[in-house]
């Protein structure tokens, strides 16, 4: 694996200029996709803010062959790709060997790209799907999706005097692909390069389909300064909402484990989407918030010590 | 070796398939296209074909696939249905805006609701708009030719756009005709080769699809639609010719049935065709000068083709088995278009049938022509438009 300053020097798969958000933390895993591996690669993208931000005509922001054609099929449409990079392959065994790299937010992901993605993921085209997940659907302006958390404030979970944010827990896509039984699964973070990369050269370079869950905060949509992403990426794992992990030939193994519990609220309550519920009247679910992260994190645990 | 074959329309769609041998087909099953992929996957099964077969999830992925293989480099194919059609109804406008030459058989079925799995048009008229060429055919062999005729057309320089060929459901794809299957070196080279502009996979030249692509650009981009979409007709014509020097059969963008001296004059689409032909020869012998002209190229519609072809006739029938819900049939429309600076202009009228696969027997025809006989000898329309074949019709 080559270190992040040997990385630096080579050519990023995404170029500075694009219209991304200041401190949005989605250019920091598309400029690893062609540091961390010789492959040559080809990108689909879902819709969504990386889309709209990396692509407006007549400019790119995108050094490698990029597509974009819907919201709900970018699973679907790399799985093409990569149908014709065997074919190619084929015809012409000299050619290089290309790799196909899918991206789509929890939005394209975990919602309505969900049947293209487990259908993708069950014929093993050989492609890395990544979802980047920032908890609702940014791009159109913040509304809530499948992963947008207990509590969040969206504009259609929006703080009421009788309901406040989001009702529900959100769904864990990382082990509806495990169940996928591909050859690798891993959840990882944009606050931490090292483990970051190692899980995206993972994805690219295996032959047979492979899913990586980045969690990539939202400036606007989780209402923090645009100097905290990092930061709050990494209060995210600390308070184990979102643990590091990967699963490979269906082994779990927990990539970073905080030293000490930190409650819950250490991450809610440096955002704004969350600060409604500092109010007493929604303790409850602040409780509900924590009791599924201990649960989780309890049969993470379990799952890489194989009981 | 040419041979004449006793096959179904669904099964030599197959053949064409596996004659072209396209880079990637990706599909789903749906009524009654379902033998052209099941066929195909045979054919890849045995080797018969260098095909990547996507077996999808849906005709949204179907077409999804199809794209990203296409824009990836590769020669594509599919085949669908009525609600798989209109299920790939996003992607097939993101197909014909990213300019890329996927063919799709599509086998005419009826639209739910109500469900129904027979034959009519609503599924293809319905992507009229879509910007995709869309050629039709009477029989099987048609079906097959057009088949053929097909990634010659969609890959003309001046083309590059998606390409629907259109049958009827079960009348045409479940019966089983005597008809021509070329020879499989004399198609492959007819088709010939294909050539990708910008591909995916050609990561030394990186290029970037889909754009965003705002007011400052989109609609020179809708134009450049809409130039290459005027551009078919003579590639249309081009192709048809040489492929009556390979293979004998003739094509024009319509068939003119008795037409040259017709006065009354029926036109329409697809299979009813062959019983008009019957119902015309006969009122032929018994004297009237009545013809048909059927739709082969519906996109782009052949406006000042048909408008010559019609030079002579006095009165219009058109049969739409489409529906425009609260307008009048798709056809009709065009028909009225196509006509409005005819000078003298035909009377014209319209009539919608065999929706959901009601048949059309030829004494309903035999019925038609006798209409627009009193049409013309009072010289007034009584009905300009309505249902044939109905209760309470």
């Amino acid at each position: 694996m080559p270190t992040l300053q040997e990385m630096a020097k080579k050519k990023a798969a995404f170029s500075s200029g694009h219209r991304l958000c200041a401190g949005c933390p989605a250019p920091i895993f598309t400029k690893m996709l062609t540091r961390v591996s010789d492959y040559d690669i080809v990108v689909g993208s879902a819709t969504g803010c990386l889309e709209v931000g990396s692509s407006i005509f007549p400019y790119s922001a995108w050094n490698v062959p990029w597509i974009h054609t819907a919201f709900e099929n970018a699973a679907a449409t790399v799985s093409g790709i990569a149908a014709m990079a065997k074919v190619q392959a084929k015809k012409k065994p000299t050619a290089k060997k290309i790799k196909c790299v899918a991206i789509g937010g929890d939005g394209g992901t975990y919602d309505i790209g969900i049947q293209a993605l487990s259908a993708a993921m069950e014929r093993g085209h050989d492609l890395l799907y990544i979802c980047y997940d920032n908890g609702a659907y940014m791009n159109t302006g913040i509304q809530r999706s499948g992963a947008t958390p207990l509590g969040a404030a969206t504009t259609t979970t929006p703080v009421g005097t009788v309901i406040s944010g989001k009702q529900q827990q959100r769904k864990d896509l990382s082990r509806i692909m495990v169940a996928h039984h591909v050859e690798y699964v891993a959840q990882a973070s944009i606050h931490n390069p090292i483990d970051l990369s190692n899980k995206i050269k993972k994805g690219i370079e295996l032959d047979g389909p492979a899913f990586l869950n980045i969690l990539a905060p939202c400036i606007p949509g989780w209402r923090i300064n645009p100097d905290m992403a990092v930061e709050s990426a990494s209060l995210a794992v600390e308070t184990r909402f979102w643990p590091l992990y990967e699963v490979e030939g269906g082994s779990y193994k927990v990539n970073y484990k905080p030293k000490q519990n930190k409650p819950i609220t250490d991450w809610l309550f440096t955002q704004g989407r969350f600060r409604h519920l500092k109010n007493p009247q929604w303790a409850h679910m602040i409780e509900e918030f924590q009791s599924r992260i201990d649960e989780q994190w309890e049969w993470l645990l379990g799952q890489e010590k194989g009981v | 070796m040419s041979k004449f074959s006793a096959i179904t329309g669904n099964g030599a769609i197959a053949e064409a398939m596996r004659q072209i041998s396209p880079d990637v087909v990706a599909a789903f099953p749906i009524t009654p296209s379902t033998q052209i992929i099941e066929d195909f996957a045979k054919f890849a099964a045995d080797g018969k074909v260098d095909t990547e077969l996507i077996t999808v999830e849906s005709e949204h992925s179907a077409m999804s696939a199809c794209l990203g293989a296409s824009v990836a480099g590769g020669r594509v194919m599919t085949a669908t249905s009525a609600n798989g059609l209109a299920l790939m109804w996003e992607m097939l406008y993101v197909a014909s805006g990213m300019r890329q030459p996927i063919l799709v058989a599509v086998v005419n079925r009826a639209l739910s609701a109500p469900i129904n799995i027979h034959c009519d048009h609503n599924d293809s008229m319905g992507a009229r708009d879509a910007g995709w060429i869309q050629i039709y055919a009477e029989n099987n062999q048609e079906a097959y030719d057009n088949m053929l005729m097909a990634p010659v057309i969609t890959e003309h320089a001046d083309v590059r756009l998606p390409l629907m060929v259109c049958l009827d459901g079960f009348i045409i794809s479940h019966s089983i005709e005597t008809m021509q299957l070329e020879d499989d070196s004399k198609v492959k080279d007819f088709v010939g080769e294909h050539t990708a502009y910008h591909a995916l996979l050609d990561t030394d030249n990186p290029s970037t699809w889909g754009s965003l692509d705002l007011h400052d650009y989109y609609i020179e981009h809708k134009k450049g639609q809409q130039v290459a979409m005027e551009n078919v007709i003579p590639v249309v014509e081009e192709v048809s010719e040489r492929f009556y020097q390979e293979f004998g059969r003739k094509y024009e963008l319509f068939e003119s049935y008795c037409l040259d001296d017709a006065e009354r004059v029926v036109i329409a689409i697809n299979s009813v065709a062959g019983e008009l032909k019957e119902v015309i020869d006969e009122v032929r012998d018994a004297g009237e000068k009545v013809g048909l002209l059927k739709i082969r190229l519906f996109r782009p519609f052949p406006y000042a083709e048909i408008a010559a072809a019609l030079k002579n006739c006095k009165i219009v029938t058109v049969l739409d088995r489409s529906t425009s819900m609260g307008a009048y049939g798709p056809l009709f429309v065009e028909i009225c278009s196509a006509l409005y600076d005819a000078d003298p202009r035909p009377m014209l009228y319209s009539r919608t049938f065999g929706l959901g696969g009601r048949e059309l027997l030829l004494n309903d025809i035999r019925d038609l022509f006798e209409e627009s006989k009193r049409y013309l000898d009072e010289g007034k329309i009584e009905k300009r438009s309505y249902f044939l074949n109905v209760r309470g019709g």
